[in-house]
């Protein structure tokens, strides 16, 4: 019984009205913007890291690409947690993913990595499935 | 090279702590009220959990390709669904699974592109 409630409840979620659709809508774009943020403190995590040939507290301290890398990352977390609170979990956790895509890209441009078909077809289907969340007409 | 098991196994495991802590920081976000509920414990929990997450994922990749082991990570995304469905009552739509469907194939194919 509660298997065909909770069917019925998804079925009538389907057509969701355009107010929470359109909310929705701006809420993976925005959670999608912060994966910059993400990607940024990442990019500037491995600068960092490269750079540090040994460990030590100055070293450390003077490490500025390391240091606005934990920061950026430090924010990103606090937007996610804002995000969380008005949005689901089921719809925002996977929208992190896009985070990698933009590593990959900067990666082909900033350390030289290969782009080839597979990964043009992998950043592609990711980009495609976070649209996808976002769909306002979620008539599939 | 080859990613033995238990490199498999260690970021499995990092997947489910991360979706753990992403459903601790929902908790600990619907609490928000001022700056100072920002200390309330379950973002704590949550905020651990990330941390711990991370652990395990390192100790993972100590040992095993990372192309292979960090598409692994984004398991946690299926893991989610289920605690979204479980914790929040969230509605599983057919929306929500092919979104996830498409990420979760091109996470595998940057990381398969990436050997």
């Amino acid at each position: 019984m509660q298997g065909l409630q909770s069917n019925l409840h998804d079925r009538i979620e389907v057509q969701e009205p355009p107010v929470i659709a359109s909310s929705r809508r701006r809420l993976v774009l925005m959670v999608s913007c912060c994966t910059l943020v993400s990607a940024a403190a990442q990019i500037l995590m491995k600068i960092g890291m490269t750079r540090l040939t040994h460990v030590d507290v100055w070293a450390l301290a003077t490490n500025l690409p390391l240091i606005t890398g934990y920061a950026l990352y430090g924010l990103f977390c606090l937007m996610m947690i804002l995000a969380l609170r008005d949005g689901e979990l089921s719809l925002i956790y996977p929208i992190i993913s896009l985070a990698y895509i933009w590593v990959t890209v900067c990666s082909y441009f900033l350390f030289h990595d290969t782009l080839n078909p597979l990964k043009l077809v992998g950043i592609l289907s990711v980009i495609l499935g976070v649209a996808m969340l976002g769909r306002q007409k979620a008539d599939l | 090279m080859t990613t033995p098991v238990s490199s498999m196994l260690l970021v499995l495991l990092a997947s489910v702590i991360g979706s753990m802590g992403a459903v601790f920081l929902k908790l600990g976000a619907a609490r928000l009220k001022d700056i100072w509920s920002l200390l309330n414990w379950r973002l704590g929990v949550g905020v651990g959990l990330y941390v711990g997450s991370s652990v395990f994922y390192g100790w993972g990749i100590k040992n095993g390709q990372i192309s292979v082991l960090y598409p692994m990570v984004s398991l946690g995304y299926v893991w989610t669904l289920g605690w979204g469905r479980l914790i929040f009552n969230e509605r599983l739509t057919s929306q929500k699974f092919m979104g996830l469907g498409l990420i979760l194939l091109g996470v595998l194919c940057v990381g398969l592109g990436s050997k």
